[in-house]
Order: C-alpha cells, then sequence, then structure tokens
C-alpha cells in the first residue's frame, strides 16, 4: 500500500501542491493537511512544506508553531514519525523547537532563488537514509532567512552525535558550518532550507530531490 | 491593577542585520557621515492585568521569550510600569 504522507498547509504557505507533486512522483499518497487540524489522521509520514506561514509575521514560522496542527506534529515527531520541514517548514520546526537553532537573514542581504549543491554528510536521518555520505546534490534555494545559525554548544552537539545531515559545497548564504539539514536526536525529524520537491524532473534541471523523498518513505533508490 | 509594557526586541551581535546595514550605508549621501552602529529592532507594547508590578515584568518577560523574541537570534529588553488611572 502506498505511503500515505501529510503535507501541512499554514495560511500563506505556497509549495504544498509541489511537495505533493513530487511525492505522487515516487508513489506516495500526499494529503494536504489544514493547519486547524488537530489530528494528522494516520499519516505514515509529513512534510511541512515552504512558503510565508501566517505572513512571516513577526519571524518566520514564529506564529506557525502555535496552529493546531502542530501539536499534533510534535507528538507524531516524538512517537518517531518522520518529519520533514522545508525551507519555510524548517523555519517552522526550529521555531517550533522540534529543531535547534534558527535561520538568519542570507549573507549578502539578498533574497535567493538559485540551485546549490549540496552534499549529504551523515546518512542517518529519515531523509538521507538511502545515500552514501559524500553524495552530491543539485537542490534549489529559494528564500531568503536561510543562513543557519546556533549556539557554539548547539553546534558541538550536532556534529558530535552526526546530525548534520546535509552542507553546501559552495555556502551561498553564509550558513554556520556550510549547514543546509539538521536532524534531531532521533534523527526522524529533518530539516533543510533546499527544496527536493523542486528537483523532481528533468525538466526543472535536477532529479536529485527525489532520491531524498525515496529515502523518507523507505524506498529502494533508484 | 493594569501595567503598560514595553518590549524592545533587538538582534544580538554577530547576528547579520540588512536593515541596519542598507540605512548605515545610505548615511553618508544624506551628510550624517557623523553617525555610526546604528541597530534597528522592534518594539511592542500591550497592557498586563497583574497584582503587582512584579507579577506584570514576569508575565511580560515570559512573552517576551517565548514569542516575540527568539533567543538564538534576539535579545529582549522589557519596561514595566503601573497604568495611571483616569
Amino acid at each position: 500500500m502506498a505511503a500515505r504522507v501529510g503535507v501541512v498547509v499554514f495560511p500563506g504557505t505556497n509549495c504544498e501542491h509541489d511537495v505533493a507533486a513530487a511525492l505522487a512522483l515516487v508513489g506516495a499518497t500526499p494529503e494536504l493537511l489544514w493547519h486547524g487540524l488537530r489530528d494528522l489522521g494516520g499519516v505514515d509520514a509529513v512534510v511541512v512544506p515552504g512558503g510565508f506561514a501566517h505572513g512571516d509575521y513577526l519571524r518566520p514560522g514564529a506564529l506557525a508553531r502555535f496552529s493546531p496542527v502542530m501539536g499534533a506534529v510534535a507528538r507524531f515527531a516524538a512517537d518517531g514519525g518522520p518529519v520533514v520541514g522545508i525551507c519555510n517548514g524548517f523555519q517552522v520546526l526550529t521555531e517550533a523547537g522540534l529543531l535547534p537553532g534558527a535561520l538568519q537573514k542570507n549573507r549578502g542581504l539578498r533574497f535567493m532563488c538559485v540551485p546549490s549543491v549540496v552534499t549529504v554528510t551523515s546518512s542517518r536521518s529519515v531523509l538521507t537514509s538511502g545515500l552514501e555520505v559524500g553524495t552530491e546534490l543539485v537542490l534549489p534555494l529559494n528564500n531568503f532567512d536561510g543562513s543557519y545559525v546556533c549556539a557554539p554548544e548547539t553546534l558541538e552537539e550536532l556534529v558530535a552525535e552526526d546530525r548534520v545531515v546535509l552542507r553546501y559545497r559552495d555556502n551561498p548564504n553564509g550558513s554556520l558550518d556550510d549547514i543546509a539539514g539538521i536532524c534531531n536526536r532521533g534523527a526522524n525529524v529533518v530539516g533543510l532550507m533546499p527544496h527536493p520537491e523542486r528537483a523532481s524532473s528533468e525538466l526543472l534541471g535536477s532529479v536529485d530531490g527525489l532520491v531524498l523523498l525515496r529515502s523518507l518513505l523507505s524506498l529502494p533508490v533508484a | 491593577m493594569r501595567f503598560a509594557a514595553r518590549v524592545e526586541v533587538r538582534l544580538r551581535p554577530g547576528i547579520a542585520d540588512p536593515e541596519s546595514a542598507t540605512i548605515e550605508r545610505a548615511l553618508p549621501a544624506l551628510g550624517f557621515d557623523d553617525v555610526g552602529k546604528l541597530a534597528t529592532g522592534r518594539s511592542f507594547r500591550f497592557e498586563i492585568e497583574a497584582e503587582s508590578e512584579a507579577r506584570a515584568r514576569e508575565r511580560a518577560e515570559a512573552l517576551a521569550t517565548r514569542l516575540l523574541a527568539n533567543p538564538v537570534m534576539e535579545d529582549a529588553a522589557v519596561s514595566v510600569s503601573p497604568v495611571e488611572s483616569p
């Protein structure tokens, strides 16, 4: 049976259909989950997609964490359920305390919409379990607040516990330690700034995002 | 009693502050080359019902650290004063 993947939709989310389409390409059944829901309806995994949840008012992700659905996402994550936050979704997961650190404005003060080369630096996480460490992927970046930052002791912990899952080859936004994506201790919650769903077709210039989504669904990586 | 609270949220040192950097770069063109170390922030004002000023401050600080500021990147300065009865 196809895996059912919940795709969380806040007011202002704008990547939910792209994520749903990419999930369908790897054989999953995507289900959009409105942010007012208190129950995830028994999905097998959750993706928090990109956009501008709640208009990014206050800070990206700051208000989204109070949406009713986030309580359910936190419980799902605590039970070991796979949760992936992409771009704004990563910001939401850090604000919700499901992942450490924060995303600050890009170095160079620019909104970035560029392909980035990222290297898989850990295969522990649900999103990278099917990939070899050292694999390079081309994934688009599309954000203003994309530069990862955290306290020095948090960084030490992330590195020591093998929780940095993706690093930029050329670090276009000034992220601490070239970090493009991290996971929680259980390796079931992953946040990343680049958009795997936008690298889901040769027509888009890359299909590298699909290997990550296949990992999430524990499918053999083609 | 009602208390008026003000919370000023500023980026912590070392966190990129593009808005301030951009304003600062514009200053010399306006003849303000004597101005430096510009910092922007946000100011929040609200009122709190509490039995004492200490309690009002505690509540305002909790709101500041739990929502108004992200402690990873921002500092919050909180001030509280009684609202004068009309």
